[in-house]
Order: C-alpha cells, then sequence, then structure tokens
C-alpha cells in the first residue's frame, strides 16, 4: 500500500479508479461473505422474533431474538461500512464561521441603531412594556406555583396522635398489655389512620417492649414507658426512612436507607451514622381495660430537620 | 436562476426521465424544483466525519435514547399514572387479592399480561443506565480531549444539562411503578428539598402537592416523565447535533489532520452504514439485556407503604454518588435563632450536588481564564497533554467512585463481615483523600507519557525464532503497513499558549501554532 493513497484527498471530481475509493478489506470477497453470514442469522433472528411473538413466547425469547435480530444485522451493517465501502481517507475544507469586520459592524447597526435607538427615543414606551412584562412575570408565577400545593403550615409539627389513642397495628387490631414479649416491637399506628397514608407514612410508630417494669428511658419521661412498652416515631430523623430494623441483642433500632442507629433504652439518641436528633418518644399509658394508649401527640415534629423546625 | 430557466429545466428534466441517473435523478429534479435540496443535500451527504473510536461515544447515548423513546411510548399504553387503590388480581399469585395502587398494579400486569411487556419494561430500563451512562463516558471523552474548547463551549452546557435531565428523568421514571423501593427513594427526595433552608418546605408542598407521600406525586412524575423532560432533552439533542454539524467535528491532529480541515469518511454511505448498524447494534444488546438480566422486579419488592422498608437496596447507579455523600456525611444539624438547617442532608445531596455541576457548567470559561487560551481550537488534545486538566478530571472521577462505593456501606459491611463503623470511616478516609492522591498520579502519568515515543501505538509482535543451533531468538516484526494511528506520534507540547492579538480583525479567530 503506497503511502500516497493514505494521503487524505477531497471527495469531490475523484476518478472511479481513485484507490481511496477502493475498500479497505484486503480480501473483499470473504468479507463479503462474512458479512453475507451476518445478515443471513440476523434476518433468521428477526423472523424468529415474529415467530416468538406470534406464539406468545416466554419474554427472554423474545427478547435472544429480537436482540440477536439487531445485533446481528447492525455488525453486518457496521463490517459492510467498515470494510467494503471507500476506505478514504476524504478530507473536507473548513472554513472559519466568523464574519468579517464589516459583517459584523452590520449586524451590530442593526441592532444598535434600528433596534435600540428607537427603544430610547421611546423611553416611556420601553419602561412601560419592561415593568408590564416584568410584573407579569413576577405575579404569572405565583398562581403557578400556589396552586401547586397547600401551605406547609403546621401540618409538618403535628401526628394523628392525640390524647387516649389506642395503638393499633397494621390490620387495625388494639394492642394489649399481654401482646408482646420482653424484646419484641411492632409497628403502631393511631387507631383509624392504619390504612391511610398519612398514617402510614406520618403516624407510624415502633412499640418495643423492654422489660415487664415501667421504663424510664430520659429524665421527664418517668410515666412515658408503662410496663417495658417504649414506642418512638419510626420515621429517621435524618432523611425520614422508616426505621425498621431491630437489633434485639445491642437494643438499637437501624436505619437500612443510611444505617443510622438509635439506642432504644437511651430515648432513641442516635449513636452511629448521619441521623442528627433522637427519634421523637411517644409517652404512653395502659387504661383499665389493659390496652397501650398515648397521653398525648409527639412533644415534637417527626422526621426529617427542616427550616422551621425550631430548636428542640 | 430565472423562471423560465427553471421551467425547462423540468421539462427538459421529464423529458428525459433525470438524465444518466434514472428515476432517482428524476426525484432529485423534482424535489430541488420545490425545495431547492441539490447544494445542500450534496454537502450534507459529503459532510466528512472523523475516524476514532472515542467518537461513537456520544452516539451510544443517541442511540439508547431513541430505544428510550420508542419502548417508553410501549409502555405508556399500558401503564396507569394513578395512585388509586385497586385490589390486584392477576397471573403472579403472590400479590393476589392486595391492595395496590393502579400504578403498581398497571406495571405488573404490563409485566406479565401484556405480550413483550416484561421486555420492554427492561428494555426502557436497561436504555436509562446505558443512556447516563453513555453520557458520562462521552462528557468524559470531550472533556479529557479538551473537544469543548472555544467554540465549541455552548455544546459542553447543552451536554452538562443533557446530562442532569437524564439524571432527573431517570429517577422520576423509576419512580413511577410505586413499589417499595422507589417509594423510599421518593420519600429521600421529599427529604433532601425539606431540608433546603427557608424555602425548602414550601418547596416540597408545592413540587408533591402536600405532606408526603400525598396523591398528586403520581401523576405529576408522569407527566413530567413522558413529556415535558423528554420533550426537552430531545430540544437539546437537536440542538446539540446541529451546532455539531455546523461547527463540524473536531479530530486528533496528525498528517494532513489540521485546524483548517476535517479528515475521515463521508455521510454517506460509508458513515450512514456505520451509524446505522451501530443503532441496530445498541439496540439489540438493549434488547439482549432485556431478555437475559432482570432488572427491578417490583413485584419482588412488593407494593410501596410509607412504613415498611427493605433492606440493602440501592437506586440505580447514577443516584450512588448521591446516596453515598449522605451515608458518609456527619451528623451536622445546625439549630439556633428558632431554626432548623440540616446539614448532613443540604451539603451532601444540594450544595455538593450543586458545586459539581456548577464546576462542570463553568469549566470551560475557567480553563478560558487560567490559561488565557481565547483561541480557536478544532484540534484535540490528547489528555497527557494537559496534564493539570486531566488530573483534575481523574480527581473528580475518583471523588465521584469513591461516593459511588460508599452507597454500599452495609453490603461492603456484611460482605466482608467487617463492622459497619469500620467501613463508614475507611470510607470517609478513601472519599477525602481519593481527589488527592489521583491528581498527583494522574500528573505524573501524564508528564511521563509526554517523554514516551509511540505511547499507546500498536504494538507489533515478537517473531521467536528457533535457529539451527537450537537458539531462540525474539524477532521483532516490522509495523503495520495499514497501521494509520500516526496521530500517535509526539508533537510538541505548547509551552504556552498565545493570547490573540488585540488589533486582529476577527478576534479570536487565530490558530495556535504547535
Amino acid at each position: 500500500m503506497s503511502d500516497e493513497s493514505r494521503t487524505p484527498v477531497a471527495l469531490a471530481g475523484l476518478r472511479a479508479d481513485d484507490p481511496h475509493l477502493e475498500p479497505s478489506a484486503r480480501n473483499p470477497h470473504v468479507v463479503e461473505a462474512v458479512i453475507a453470514g451476518l445478515m443471513v442469522v440476523g434476518t433468521l433472528c428477526t423472523a424468529g422474533f415474529g415467530a416468538a411473538f406470534w406464539v406468545n413466547a416466554k419474554p427472554w425469547i423474545l427478547g435472544a431474538t429480537l436482540g440477536g435480530g439487531l445485533l446481528f444485522l447492525g455488525l453486518g451493517l457496521i463490517a459492510w461500512g467498515k470494510y467494503l465501502m471507500p476506505r478514504g481517507p476524504f478530507v473536507e475544507e473548513r472554513h472559519p464561521l466568523a464574519n468579517d469586520a464589516a459583517e459584523r459592524e452590520g449586524l451590530a447597526s442593526v441592532l444598535v441603531d434600528r433596534g435600540a435607538s428607537v427603544i430610547k427615543r421611546r423611553p416611556l414606551l420601553g419602561g412601560l412594556l419592561g415593568g408590564g412584562m416584568g410584573i407579569f412575570g413576577i405575579v404569572a408565577l405565583f398562581p403557578l406555583l400556589r396552586s401547586l400545593g397547600p401551605l406547609p403550615k403546621g401540618t409538618l409539627f403535628h401526628t394523628d396522635w392525640r390524647k387516649g389513642s389506642y395503638l393499633v397495628d397494621q390490620t387495625g387490631r388494639r394492642i394489649h398489655e399481654g401482646d408482646l414479649a420482653v424484646g419484641s416491637i411492632v409497628t403502631v399506628f393511631p387507631e383509624g389512620t392504619e390504612n391511610t397514608d398519612r398514617g402510614q407514612a406520618v403516624d407510624q410508630t415502633v412499640l418495643i417492649r423492654l422489660s415487664n417494669e415501667n421504663y424510664v428511658t430520659q429524665k421527664g419521661r418517668a410515666t412515658w414507658g408503662p410496663k417495658g412498652y417504649v414506642a418512638y416515631s419510626k420515621l429517621c430523623t435524618h432523611l425520614g426512612c422508616p426505621v425498621g430494623l431491630y437489633e434485639q441483642q445491642l437494643q438499637l433500632l437501624v436505619c437500612p436507607c443510611h444505617q443510622s442507629m438509635f439506642n432504644v433504652t437511651d430515648g432513641a439518641l442516635p449513636t452511629f451514622g448521619p441521623a442528627p436528633r433522637p427519634l421523637p418518644q411517644l409517652p404512653l399509658y395502659i387504661d383499665a381495660e389493659g390496652y397501650l394508649r398515648a397521653q398525648a401527640d409527639y412533644d415534637q415534629p417527626v422526621g426529617p430537620g427542616f427550616w422551621e423546625r425550631g430548636r428542640s | 436562476m430565472s423562471d423560465v430557466a427553471g421551467a425547462t429545466t423540468t421539462k427538459r428534466a421529464r423529458r428525459g426521465g433525470g438524465g444518466r441517473y434514472g428515476r432517482l435523478g428524476q426525484v432529485v429534479n423534482e424535489l430541488d424544483d420545490r425545495l431547492g435540496v441539490a447544494k445542500g443535500g450534496r454537502t450534507f451527504l459529503d459532510k466528512i466525519f472523523p475516524d476514532h473510536w472515542s467518537f461513537m461515544l456520544g452516539e451510544i447515548a443517541l442511540y439508547s435514547f431513541l430505544v428510550l423513546l420508542v419502548t417508553g411510548v410501549f409502555l405508556t399504553f399500558y401503564y396507569v399514572p394513578s395512585s388509586a387503590l385497586v385490589t390486584y388480581h392477576g397471573p403472579y399469585l403472590p400479590l393476589d387479592g392486595q391492595r395496590v395502587t393502579e400504578a403498581f398494579a398497571s406495571t405488573v400486569n404490563l409485566s406479565f399480561s401484556v405480550r413483550a411487556g416484561l421486555l420492554m419494561r427492561q428494555m426502557h430500563h436497561w436504555a436509562c443506565d446505558i443512556f447516563v451512562g453513555a453520557l458520562v463516558v462521552h462528557m468524559a471523552r470531550v472533556f479529557f480531549t479538551g473537544a469543548f474548547r472555544k467554540p465549541r463551549e455552548l455544546n459542553w452546557t447543552i451536554g452538562v444539562t443533557l446530562l442532569t435531565l437524564a439524571i432527573a428523568n431517570g429517577f422520576l421514571g423509576y419512580s413511577l411503578p410505586d413499589d417499595l423501593v422507589s417509594g423510599t427513594g421518593i420519600r429521600i427526595a421529599y427529604s433532601i428539598i425539606l431540608s433546603i433552608p427557608v424555602v425548602g418546605t414550601y418547596l416540597a408542598f408545592f413540587v408533591f402537592g402536600g405532606n408526603f407521600p400525598g396523591t398528586a406525586i403520581i401523576p405529576r412524575f408522569f407527566i413530567l416523565h413522558v413529556l415535558i423532560i423528554p420533550l426537552v432533552i430531545l430540544g437539546l439533542v437537536g440542538a446539540h447535533l446541529a451546532l455539531l454539524v455546523r461547527q463540524k467535528h473536531t479530530q486528533f491532529p496528525g498528517p494532513g489532520r489540521e485546524e483548517n480541515n476535517v479528515v475521515g469518511s463521508p455521510m454517506f454511505p460509508v458513515f450512514m452504514a456505520k451509524t446505522t448498524g451501530y443503532l441496530f447494534g445498541v439496540s439489540g444488546v438493549i434488547a439482549l439485556l432485556g431478555a437475559f438480566a432482570q432488572i427491578n422486579p417490583i413485584w419482588q419488592f412488593g407494593p410501596y407503604d410509607a412504613s415498611r422498608i427493605s433492606y440493602a437496596v440501592q437506586p440505580d447507579f447514577y443516584m450512588g454518588f448521591l446516596d453515598g455523600a449522605l451515608r458518609i456525611f456527619p451528623s451536622w444539624s445546625f439549630m439556633g435563632f428558632g431554626h432548623t438547617i440540616p446539614f448532613e442532608v443540604t451539603i451532601p445531596a444540594v450544595i455538593f450536588p450543586g458545586l459539581l455541576f456548577g464546576l462542570a457548567y463553568a469549566w470551560p470559561a475557567l480553563e478560558r481564564r487560567v490559561t488565557g487560551d481565547h483561541a480557536i481550537h478544532h484540534l484535540l488534545d490528547r489528555p497527557s497533554w494537559r496534564p493539570k486538566r486531566t488530573a483534575v478530571g481523574v480527581a473528580a472521577l475518583a471523588l465521584l467512585s469513591a461516593l459511588f462505593i460508599a452507597s454500599s456501606t452495609d453490603v461492603i459491611a456484611n460482605f466482608f463481615h467487617l463492622s459497619l463503623n469500620t467501613v463508614l470511616w475507611a470510607m470517609r478516609v478513601i472519599v477525602i483523600l481519593s481527589p488527592f492522591v489521583a491528581y498527583p498520579i494522574t500528573y505524573k502519568i501524564c508528564k511521563e507519557l509526554q517523554g514516551v515515543h509511540g505511547a499507546g501505538k500498536r504494538k507489533t509482535p515478537n517473531l521467536v525464532v528457533r535457529t539451527d543451533e537450537g537458539e531462540y531468538v525474539a524477532e521483532p516484526t516490522p509495523a503495520y503497513p495499514e497501521d494509520v494511528h500516526h496521530e500517535l506520534d509526539p508533537t510538541p507540547v505548547p509551552t504556552f499558549i498565545e493570547e490573540p492579538e488585540p488589533e486582529s480583525a476577527a478576534p479570536g479567530v487565530r490558530i495556535v501554532e504547535r
């Protein structure tokens, strides 16, 4: 192969016998046979896809025939282009995109002399138009945004737990003081919310039995854990995933999303991971019939942090 | 040409049936009479595409996007964007009788009851992963070879926007089935929006139509995912390609390859054959993945219930770096003045990606400023010629890879029987160190490569010959005659970059001497 045929030439005006128009394959007939083989296999696969679709074959058969058909036809086409088409290399001139100074000045003069000067001559109209458009833009933004959703107001600060709410499990069954053995855990909801989106997303609470005696997790929570039952919000204070893993021996609640861990004996203080705050604890009591009920709502917002959350 | 002459041509053409080019020639004549396509069409078909393997990376992205469009249209025929509850009855018995959302039920139905439905769904998901992956690799090519430099800064900006949109739309898309894994992902996204200081709660309420989860998510995500974002992506892809045609391709320097030309294969027929074959090949591989590699089996995860969670679930790979950042960032919440700023979320999930993409957007301007290089470049750099740029790019990729690995701390701890604490602290150290280790190593390798003759050239085999005396000798064989990789010969590296002269008529059009 001479060096000359490797020099890039322009495409236009090439003689039909120019070496640049030769295929790059050394044995075009062999390559042609291989490509023909690829295309035959591709066509067979494609036909197979049609048949497989007709008889409603298993998905993997559909995919294998469709994929095989596309892949083999594609390989054949690529090989055709690469080995049997004019090998070149061809060259194309690249002209500077920039125009000369006169053209540039021409455009600038249209913009400035014809355009800007017209507006400058009528400052009042220009100002009014600009002001009107500006106000329209701002005003249009309000309904556009505001109609998308309600204002947050206090919704992030409260759950549906009330004084006297019965603790029920996912099926709506009330939890009785004899239901849980020490070391057991169950997800509970305030009665009536167990099947609602909000109940599952906001009110979800884990109930753990730590002992048979009243359990005090922190100062000022003397009555919150009757007969060893303690309840914490199930919403991780990091990003709001359900804190669904309970490591019984270490007495840790673990969030599977980012591995925050909370010590349930200690007011659910975070001991590991990115969660910044303890899980809020739900104050419980056991009524005369032995059912577990809430003394009140959580004393702070549950879940992840937000701007208005305040100190606590 | 006057009207009369045009009419005459047409008559003559009709009589002669298009001259020596037969019926196709006649079609050309008819079209040209009406649209004047001959000259532009010829120029387009003669357009030269440089031959280099790295130029096909963008094509992978383009063609996987086409597969996304086709399979996505198929899916919209069967998917129901509604969070209304229905009772599932269908061929997948473990879910029979369960109360699930219509979104979930319809996704399971289209997987099991629609002909080729599961294949189309899996192809769609795989095509998305390949799309984002190809975008990243394509961007890396453009970055490391300096293809983003003047005059192509705008196309780089479009590219970064496309990557952002692709990641966003991928997230929206895998949230649509309303399964347990994706629902948890949406919960996390909600909390990330919530963490933005001052406006976070309002933003979250407006995006989701109230407190989490609400009923607005699925329809809103749906219309964003199938109409609005794809439309923007399509428009930007069109602009990306139009700019490419207008500005012509970049190419690596070599004999005959100069700033003022393009060397390669013509659009018709060579490039057209290769690229069409490539479209087929990419779609074929995606179809095979859809056939043999299960992806996102939502029926195994079950429907979303905000109070349930699964262990060791990861998002799609392109969200991995965010998840990793969230895992390893310390619990630095700010509380005071009656307000909370959840820095443990805001910094890794809002500020960090903001800075990262901001840096990507700003890079062309930043480099212009640092190097003072305001010249037009059509010839590409080899990565080793620009050790600092290459080192910055590798450092960024190292950081992202380390964060990606950090998104599976729990899996790593389980697999290697390590304490989660050890893995977490190890990943913190690795993430912080990775860019600082990657930068000097890359810089040094680039500097070394500059001095190596023929680095990266195709190696010829050594022939081991046994002489008559029984001695074995290795003889190097001659270079491949058809080896055209001349561009790999070392080219003098400019020690400084010329400032364009201020009195130049068209500023910035000067070509830098190499």
